[in-house]
């Protein structure tokens, strides 16, 4: 009950507007599916069938026989209202309490009347305490909205504590220190050539895309509402980010989202348990992995976004938690009428709006949720399913109308921690607020006011409106169906007040709630773990080549890019599938602004498996990777910016905070090094999961430490964007950047079953590599490369077989020089080397191409021909190594997901 | 004769009105962009148009089956409107979500000339999933709107594409050369190595208009098609261009399309 039914919702909006009459307090629509099951089926078989396809969290399920079904007193069907029983208005809560029980009350839950704990407050000791002194200051107990509320701001998920405290000798925390500290550097480092508009303080970042227009750029994670139902996290997941799109500035577009998903692989069926008893089970991988990818499907192609671009990752790490990485990039006006549009303020006097959809019980507690490991205790109310049409009126409604009117003056999204969040963040502006709950539009009554206080039901925004401007404002969202309510008025008082009928339940100094939070320094405790040399044996390369691109973090993702919109909005340039053998992209170019031949691409980048060997190296690696995808479909390199993504493990850890603060470090150098600049970005810091095998015996399971980061960049000129597929046999093809002997981590070495911890991890000299990235963009914009493939997971193998398949070309290829290189065959072909593009040039502009690229002591390789022959063929001292068909290639790399 | 005017509708999860009104404008005509609820409001503009665009999109989710909610909606607050427009020498084109709105509110095929009676559905495609890529169409009608094309790639987008009908229905179509558009294989499937037909359509049916040819009704995307970037093979054939010396053309093969309709009131 109370889950979002978007499909009785349009058919109750049908109803209302044919029949003239609107549904009273006591009528609903519901829906349900009918399932028809023909042939001899025991009810075992049945009751099998009805595990797989539905979700116990958010679905109840009936078998019934045929003779039954003609029954109707059988037959009737279980009406899913919300029947909520009445319940005390507000509670205060003691806290005089001694400190074992304070620390219960922090981590689970105030009591209710009835003895049951409400769900995870998050809060440790020290901030119980300090809410504790405030209230003993302030001569009473809080009320229940007040501490939820507190919990609720004060939460990792949105405070993220852990880059903000100090760390060792780090005493401005991580976040300053290394995130905003690069991003302060490289724009002073680029003087006049810096085009940051806005970083780290709205919804989204935003760069400059031209004179007239700002493009924006957002990466969050939605990974526990997506391990307990993988669409509603998901497809909550994508809508969600879009609104920090919606919600950046005074209101951007959404013009293209990216997706990640970090899941283990689907083959593995042993169940995992969140209770000893086995009685609660964990999703397996493979229904999780179908979720997150229809969720994203159904949010993205509902919202009429285009979605160029993302990727599959697999390690046995996510089976506990899946990561799913969900993005927007969005596009504003520079300039609306005289307002810079990234500019806003809620002003005193302003009345505090709701848009969009009602409150209910869902989404209760997702902020503190999400900022603690899972187990038994994960409430199932954190559970939501998105509704991206409410969401699509409303979106249009502000970005395409109210917005360019000059309706409002500021906008925030209704994310983590709902009201309690927008509206005390927004009054940051003004300096305070006074809310009147009930005057919030409810999905259905008798809801309490904290619940409704905190509450994430989706798709809504907050907004601060003129008074003047309000009558203006609400005839036009009702003209477009979009509901607003006026739930308060902005004030300067310093004060956070809210009012149930009249009374004062919440009362809260505003420095309190956001700057009261107790500093928290921690310790790291880490060393370099000691090298250890690989072994590796590896012979027959034809083979492992074929094996190696049906792996399945090299396989084809083509299942997921199809079904995905990219066509939307008309401004796909460069697509997630390229070439004749449709062989998924590392980057994707897309052209927002109708008429100019501006465009931008998008990328991201992830070494999980480098984590445990070097973390520095990790983070090192992703951002040259990011970096590098651009810059080889044809991004100048000189405007590219950065999100990050931290998805860590047991962040209470020394080890693993020693390993976040190696990566950070790295995030510092690098950005700052290639003049890449982060603009935004978020942290999920426990991805662990305590629970049980199927014999009651514990299971913990956390993530592999995981930095994802996106990019981001301008092409000049689409026209000469570049795809990775060679164009014509003849064709020169060469490599560009050193190969060393780096197969730590790498794909080949988990292929061939090589000791995970051994070998070293690639090295990333930023300094050489930019200097070859902007000879490569000043080559393409001349025009004189014909395709190119940046190097990445998988190292010059999978390089050399992507762009055979994206062909169907034969190609010949000759490692002498790169065997000197690498020291090895296998160091050659399976290092996953940073800083290495493979490029094909037109004979014709060799001659132009090794004049412009080969100066300056850049290493640059040729080694091979585009052929018109079916096969890939690699020699080393004269001797054929591998020779495969292409055809063989295909299959291998289509199969492993194609019965998906 | 004045620049011909196009209305774009837009709302409730339509989301192509943009890309739709573009095209228009590339073409050499104008195009507004107006609200359900504004003309249900003054159904009176529809005056001032003489082309109606239903664009592509999601309206209501597909929730109660793609199209089915909108078209309720335009039966009950505009129908008789909506009739007595297309009953003039006025042109009318449904893109995918577009196509679901008209066959559900019976603009086409409109058998007989009674632009109520819904007799095509669009069902879920034969994956069962919504799928977005290029396809090859071979123009079958004399339909205004694909005067002078006798074949293009389009891209498609849509989860419920395949076009049913009784036997009888497809067979009447045919004889009346009402279906406009079919799935080949052509350029775009030979150099991806696609099949025909994405969906299951019957007949590999990929659009259709009424007796007239002035409505149509069709599931590929003309208007994501206006640019030469926007073809998947853009970049060989750029490459094959530029080696033998020839200029990349600017257009792509959905204007065509919208410049017929344009030049209908030419």
């Amino acid at each position: 009950p109370g889950v979002t039914d978007n499909v009785a919702s349009t058919a109750r909006e049908s109803m209302e507007d044919l029949l003239g009459a609107s549904f009273s307090g006591e009528e609903g629509v519901f829906t349900s599916r009918l399932l028809l099951l023909s042939g001899d089926l025991d009810r075992g078989v049945v009751e099998q069938v009805s595990k797989r396809l539905a979700n116990p969290l958010i679905q109840r399920t009936t078998i019934r026989q045929r003779k039954d079904w003609e029954r109707p007193a059988v037959r009737a069907i279980t009406v899913p209202v919300v029947q909520l029983a009445a319940q005390t208005a507000v509670v205060t809560v003691d806290l005089a309490l001694p400190d074992s029980e304070l620390a219960d009350l922090g981590s689970y839950g105030i009591m209710d009347p009835g003895g049951q704990r409400r769900g995870p407050l998050a809060l440790d000791l020290a901030a119980m305490k300090a809410i504790q002194s405030y209230f003993k200051a302030a001569k009473r107990p809080p009320t229940d909205i007040e501490l939820e509320a507190i919990a609720q701001t004060w939460s990792e998920h949105c405070k993220h504590t852990i880059f903000a405290d100090p760390l060792d000798d780090i005493t401005t925390g991580i976040f300053k220190a290394h995130i905003k500290a690069a991003t302060e550097k490289v724009r002073q480092l680029k003087g006049d050539a810096d085009n940051c508009v806005s970083v780290f303080t709205d919804n989204s970042g935003a760069i400059r895309f031209d004179d007239d227009y700002l493009i924006t750029h957002k990466v969050e994670t939605h990974n526990s509402p997506s391990a307990l139902d993988p669409f509603g996290g998901a497809i909550t997941g994508i809508v969600g980010v879009n609104r920090d799109t919606i919600g950046f500035g005074l209101g951007a577009k959404p013009v293209a989202n990216t997706y990640g998903f970090c899941l283990a692989d689907p083959a593995d069926e042993t169940p995992l348990y969140r209770d000893k008893a086995a009685t609660a089970p964990m999703l397996a991988p493979r229904r999780i992995m179908e979720g997150v990818i229809e969720g994203v499907n159904v949010g993205g192609n509902c919202s009429g976004i285009p979605t160029p671009q993302g990727f599959t990752y697999f390690d046995p790490s996510y089976k506990g938690k899946p990561l799913v990485f969900v993005g927007t990039l969005g596009l504003i006006p520079a300039k609306l009428g005289k307002r810079l549009s990234h500019e806003k303020a809620a002003r005193p006097g302003n009345l505090v709006v709701m848009v969009g959809g009602r409150v209910g019980l869902d989404g209760i507690h997702g902020a503190t949720f999400s900022s603690v490991e899972m187990d038994a205790h994960s409430p199932a109310t954190a559970v939501q399913i998105g509704d991206p049409i409410t969401q699509k009126k409303f979106s249009d409604a502000l970005v395409k109308e109210a917005r360019d009117r000059n309706l409002y003056t500021s906008i925030t999204d209704n994310g983590a921690g709902g009201l309690s969040c927008s509206v005390a963040e927004m009054a940051k502006e003004s300096g305070g607020f006074e809310v009147d709950l009930e005057t919030v539009p409810l999905k259905y009554p008798k809801l309490a006011p904290w619940q409704i206080w905190i509450s994430e039901s989706q798709e809504r925004m907050t907004l601060a409106i003129d008074p003047a401007k309000w009558e203006e404002f609400a005839e036009l969202m009702g003209h477009r169906g979009v509901e607003a309510t006026v739930i308060g008025r902005f004030t300067d008082s310093g004060r956070c007040l809210v009012r149930y009928h009249g009374d004062t339940v919440l009362d809260l100094d505003m420095e309190f709630l956001h700057e009261g939070l107790p500093k928290l320094r921690r310790t790291t405790k880490w060393s370099k773990p000691p090298s250890r040399p690989a072994i590796i044996q590896a012979k027959d390369w034809s083979q492992l080549a074929t094996r190696l691109v049906g792996r399945l973090n090299l396989a084809s993702n083509e299942f997921i890019s199809q079904q995905y919109d990219h066509e939307v909005q008309a401004s796909s340039v460069l697509k997630p599938l390229q070439g004749r053998g449709r062989v998924n992209a590392e980057a994707s170019v897309v052209a927002p602004v109708w008429g100019s031949k501006r465009g931008v691409a998008l990328s991201q980048s992830l070494y999980p498996s480098y984590s445990d060997l070097d973390p520095y190296a990790m983070a090192a690696a992703a951002i040259d990777t990011a970096v590098r995808n651009l810059v080889a479909v044809g991004a100048d390199p000189d405007t590219i910016a950065l999100l990050d993504n931290f998805c860590w493990c047991s962040s209470d850890d020394p080890f693993r905070l020693g390993q976040l603060k190696q990566a950070t470090q790295a995030c510092y150098d690098y950005a700052v090094a290639y003049r890449a600049p982060f603009i935004s970005g978020k942290d999920s810091m426990f991805n662990d999961f305590k629970g049980f095998d199927g014999g009651g015996k514990p299971v913990q399971i956390s993530s592999a430490p995981t930095l994802l980061i996106s990019s981001v960049g301008i092409v000049p000129d689409v026209t000469k964007g570049v795809s990775l597929d060679p164009k014509a046999a003849g064709d020169l093809v060469y490599l560009l950047g050193a190969t060393n002997d780096e197969l730590g981590g790498s794909e080949l070495h988990d292929l061939l079953g090589v000791d995970r911890l051994s070998g070293k991890v690639p090295q990333v000299n930023a300094t050489t590599n930019l200097k070859l990235y902007r000879r490569l963009a000043e080559a393409t914009s001349r025009g004189l490369v014909a395709s190119s493939l940046s190097l990445t997971r998988g190292g010059l193998l999978a390089g050399l077989t992507k762009m055979a398949m994206g062909g169907k070309l034969g190609m010949a290829i000759d490692l002498d020089m790169i065997v000197a290189q690498a020291r090895s065959l296998a160091a050659a072909l399976g290092s996953e080397s940073q800083g290495r593009v493979l490029v094909t040039v037109a004979p014709e502009n060799q001659g132009a191409f090794e004049e412009l690229m080969m100066p300056g002591g850049n290493v640059v390789t040729w080694i091979g021909k585009i052929t018109d022959q079916t096969n890939l063929t690699v020699r080393n001292r004269g001797v054929v190594e591998l020779s495969v068909g292409i055809k063989d290639l295909l299959a291998s790399y289509r199969k492993t997901f194609g019965g998906f | 004769m004045a620049t011909p005017r196009a209305l774009v509708f837009s709302g409730y999860g339509l989301n192509c009105e943009a890309e739709t009104k573009l095209a228009f404008e590339q073409a050499g005509g104008l195009a507004d962009i107006i609200h359900i609820n504004d003309l249900i409001a003054s159904p009176k503009q529809l005056a001032a148009y003489q082309i109606l665009a239903f664009p592509g999109g999601f309206s209501y989710g597909d929730d109660t089956g793609a199209g089915n909610a909108f078209a309720t909606k335009l039966r009950h607050h505009l129908g008789e409107s909506l009739s007595a427009f297309v009953q003039h020498d006025t042109l009318a084109i449904g893109i995918c979500n577009g196509f679901q709105i008209i066959a559900n509110l019976g603009l086409v095929p409109a058998t007989n000339e009674t632009y109520t009676q819904r007799s095509v559905a669009l069902v879920a495609n034969d994956s069962s999933r919504y799928v977005a890529r290029w396809v090859d169409l071979q123009v079958e009608s004399r339909s205004p709107w694909l005067a002078g094309i006798t074949d293009l790639s389009l891209p498609i987008a849509h989860g419920e594409g395949k076009l049913v009908a009784d036997p009888a229905m497809i067979a009447r179509l045919k004889a009346n050369r009402q279906i406009a558009l079919r799935y080949v294989s052509g350029p775009v499937c030979e150099y991806a190595d696609l099949p025909a037909n994405p969906n299951g359509s019957t007949d590999d049916i990929a659009g259709i208009t009424d007796e007239t040819g002035r409505i149509l009704g069709l599931m590929p995307h003309p208007e994501r098609a206006v640019f030469f970037t926007q073809q998947p093979h853009w970049p060989i054939l750029s490459e094959q261009l530029k080696r033998g010396g020839k200029p990349i053309p600017a257009p792509g093969p959905g204007v065509a399309i919208f410049r017929n309709a344009v030049n209908y009131f030419r």
